[in-house]
């Protein structure tokens, strides 16, 4: 039965063309930006932003590179998982669907469960983009890729979880907001000003800098290990399994509140 | 679109129907009140009606009577108020893997536009527990075989009702609930619609078909529900309610054996009487109002009361769900133009299964 469920919510996402658009334009997205970070370094000055007293190791530096799909492309699973519920209830589909499992908590699950595979497929082809256009780049201009080195491979799996957690926490978003229009302004609002702006405004004071590493776009950096922010020094963040119990708590968080009221109403 | 085979719906892969259940819809005091406060949205109110297998029924009633809204509660899908509505006596979310028991198509055909006919149907397919095979079988059943790869976003309206009833359709169930299946269809669609769902019925399924209008089902179905407001205002087989709609006189006389007398010696069939000491009053049936004042004229019967009334199963239906629900008893006349009472026999009976003629 659950089984039936995960693989009902599976093919529910992939019979539809959103989920591999959004897909090719988050690796095509990832490609340009990890081979525009990775020319930028051979020029030299990476310390955008806050200053010479910065200090980087060049292993840093190429992670971030490898990594930057989890600072930039986190919108994509986040939009594919927050679009689930929505469109659910966009298209009224969610009646055949309570009709096939009745049970609202499993359906809440079952989406989770095919959302975040469905985001470790995300997280794996943005990160590999960023690799292989990232790594290239750095190859072709000469200098180390650290492709061979355990740390690098490391950052580059915990990318991809994180990446796939995104599609967690956009699915129990969108448990909770099911208008469509309402969830990607939010989603797109969030990612690219407020949690921006607000990380930038935190990071100014000591205690704010620390309440800012509990955004869930700075847990998310975390998880991957190196980020653009951080190797820009503007915040700290928490340790890898700080930001992934955080993400977490933002999931299920999301999801009880999501159980508790949109999956509570009457579906008419 | 071509027209489907002959009716066959038994897959090769799903066992008889009836296994899971023995088939009756039961809806037991089911009152539904949307919103609170002076806002209150009282949708169904204390509604009790029984659906038997083997036979079509009709859920008959006028836009916003509440139809939706009841089959919505029986299918887990609105919280009721208070009542129940159950399915072969479970709740619908007990039922285990219900899609295998009970196939629903609601009235807002509900598909995704960008998903193919078959990958609609391919999604629910391992939830209701059937192969994939079983999509294209249900495809060439409601006739969208040749356009099983299209996108749903281009069907029209029809098309959209005969994938609803596919999905219904998919796991084979003994009970199909569905809510105005026969909109959007063209005359031809209407009339394969009858067939298949007399044929299912033929095969001991029970079958519940909204409508808001008599005449669409009248040639498919065998009992009636009909509900006005929220509540039930009769419940019959189809022969029964076509009995209140042959032509009737009331007729009251101050003298009861006279009446009586007269009554008698003409044979005429009586579809109710009462007594009220001295006064008799009767319902006639397939007599016209001047047959009985000529009669009662040439017997020297006195009459206070002459009333005849020549309703067709449309006008019936419009009387049925037009007049305010009430107990209304055949002597109290309806006041002006309006409609005439409901005659007493068939006064809301809120606890009448349909299909008492079996
Ligand atoms: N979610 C809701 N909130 C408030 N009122 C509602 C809701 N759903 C239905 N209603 C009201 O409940 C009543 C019954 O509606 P319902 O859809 O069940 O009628 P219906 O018999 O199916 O009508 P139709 O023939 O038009 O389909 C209507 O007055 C409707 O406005
Ligand atoms: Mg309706």
């Amino acid at each position: 039965m659950t089984r039936a469920a995960l693989v009902a919510e599976y093919r529910k996402l992939v019979t539809t063309r959103l989920w591999w658009i959004l897909l090719a334009v988050m690796a095509a997205y990832m490609a340009l930006m990890a081979a525009g970070l990775g020319w930028s370094l051979s020029q030299g000055d990476v310390s955008t932003g806050t200053g010479d007293e910065l200090v980087l190791t060049p292993d840093d530096v190429v992670r971030s590179v490898y990594t930057v799909a989890v600072s930039l492309g986190y919108v994509f699973p986040l939009l594919v998982g927050a679009l689930a519920f929505s469109a659910e209830f966009r298209h009224k589909t969610i009646t055949p669907t309570l009709l096939a499992e009745p049970s609202r908590t499993r359906v809440l699950l079952a989406k989770l469960g095919a959302n975040g595979a469905v985001g470790l497929l995300f997280g794996a082809v943005g990160t590999l983009a960023a690799v292989v256009a990232g790594g290239g780049v750095l190859a072709a201009i000469g200098e180390e890729t650290f492709l061979g080195s355990a740390a690098t491979w490391r950052s580059i799996g915990l990318s991809v979880l994180a990446l796939a957690l995104w599609a967690l926490l956009g699915t129990a978003l969108g448990s909770v907001m099911t208008n469509q229009v309402a969830v990607i302004v939010v989603v797109l609002a969030f990612t690219q000003f407020v949690e921006p702006i607000a990380r930038v405004v935190l990071s100014m004071t000591s205690w704010g800098s620390r309440v800012a590493a509990f955004l869930p776009g700075a847990a998310g950096e975390a998880v991957s290990g190196g980020s653009l922010y951080s190797a820009t020094g503007m915040t700290s963040l928490l340790s890898w399994w700080q930001g992934l119990l955080v993400l977490l708590v933002y999931v299920v968080v999301l999801s009880a509140i999501g159980r508790v009221t949109t999956l509570r109403r009457d579906i008419t | 679109m071509s027209q489907a085979p002959p009716p066959t719906p038994g897959p090769s892969t799903a066992g008889p129907p009836a296994q899971h259940t023995d088939g009756v819809v039961r809806v037991e005091h089911l009152t539904k009140t949307f919103g609170s406060g002076p806002g209150a949205v009282h949708a169904v109110h204390d509604l009790s009606f029984e659906v038997r297998p083997g036979r079509v029924t009709g859920f008959l009633g006028p836009n916003g009577a509440g139809k939706t809204t009841t089959l919505r509660m029986l299918l887990g899908l609105v919280a009721p108020t208070s009542g129940t509505a159950t399915i072969g006596g479970r709740r619908y979310d007990q039922i285990e893997r219900p899609a295998h028991v009970v196939g629903a198509a609601l009235e807002a055909a509900s598909f995704h536009p960008g998903r193919t006919a078959r990958d609609h149907l391919r999604v629910y397919a391992p939830q209701v527990g059937v192969p994939d095979s079983r999509a294209d079988e249900v495809l060439a059943l409601v006739g969208l075989a040749e356009v099983a790869k299209r996108r749903v976003g281009g069907f029209s309206l029809g098309m959209r009702q005969r994938l609803a009833l596919a999905t219904t359709l998919l796991g084979d169930p003994p009970v199909l609930l569905l809510d105005e299946p026969a909109n959007g269809l063209d005359p031809e669609g209407i009339a394969w619609l009858r067939g298949l769902l007399r044929a299912l019925a033929r095969e001991g399924r029970t079958v519940l078909v909204s409508s808001h209008v008599l005449s669409e089902v009248e040639q498919t179905v065998d009992d009636v529900v009909i509900i006005a407001r929220g509540q039930l205002v009769h419940a019959s087989s189809l022969p029964d309610l076509a009995r209140l709609a042959r032509p009737r006189v009331s007729v009251v006389s101050p003298d009861a054996a006279a009446l009586d007398a007269l009554v008698a010696a003409h044979g005429w069939t009586v579809g109710a009487s009462g007594r009220d000491g001295d006064a008799a009053s009767y319902e006639l049936l397939d007599v016209s109002a001047a047959q009985v004042g000529a009669a009662a004229f040439g017997g020297r019967v006195e009459l206070h009361r002459l009333a005849g009334q020549d309703v067709g199963l449309e006008d019936l239906f419009l009387q049925l769900t037009a007049a305010p629900a009430q107990q209304t008893s055949a002597e109290a006349p309806a006041p002006g133009p309006g409609p005439a009472p409901v005659p007493s026999s068939t006064a809301p009976q809120t606890d009448a299964p349909a299909g008492g003629e079996r």
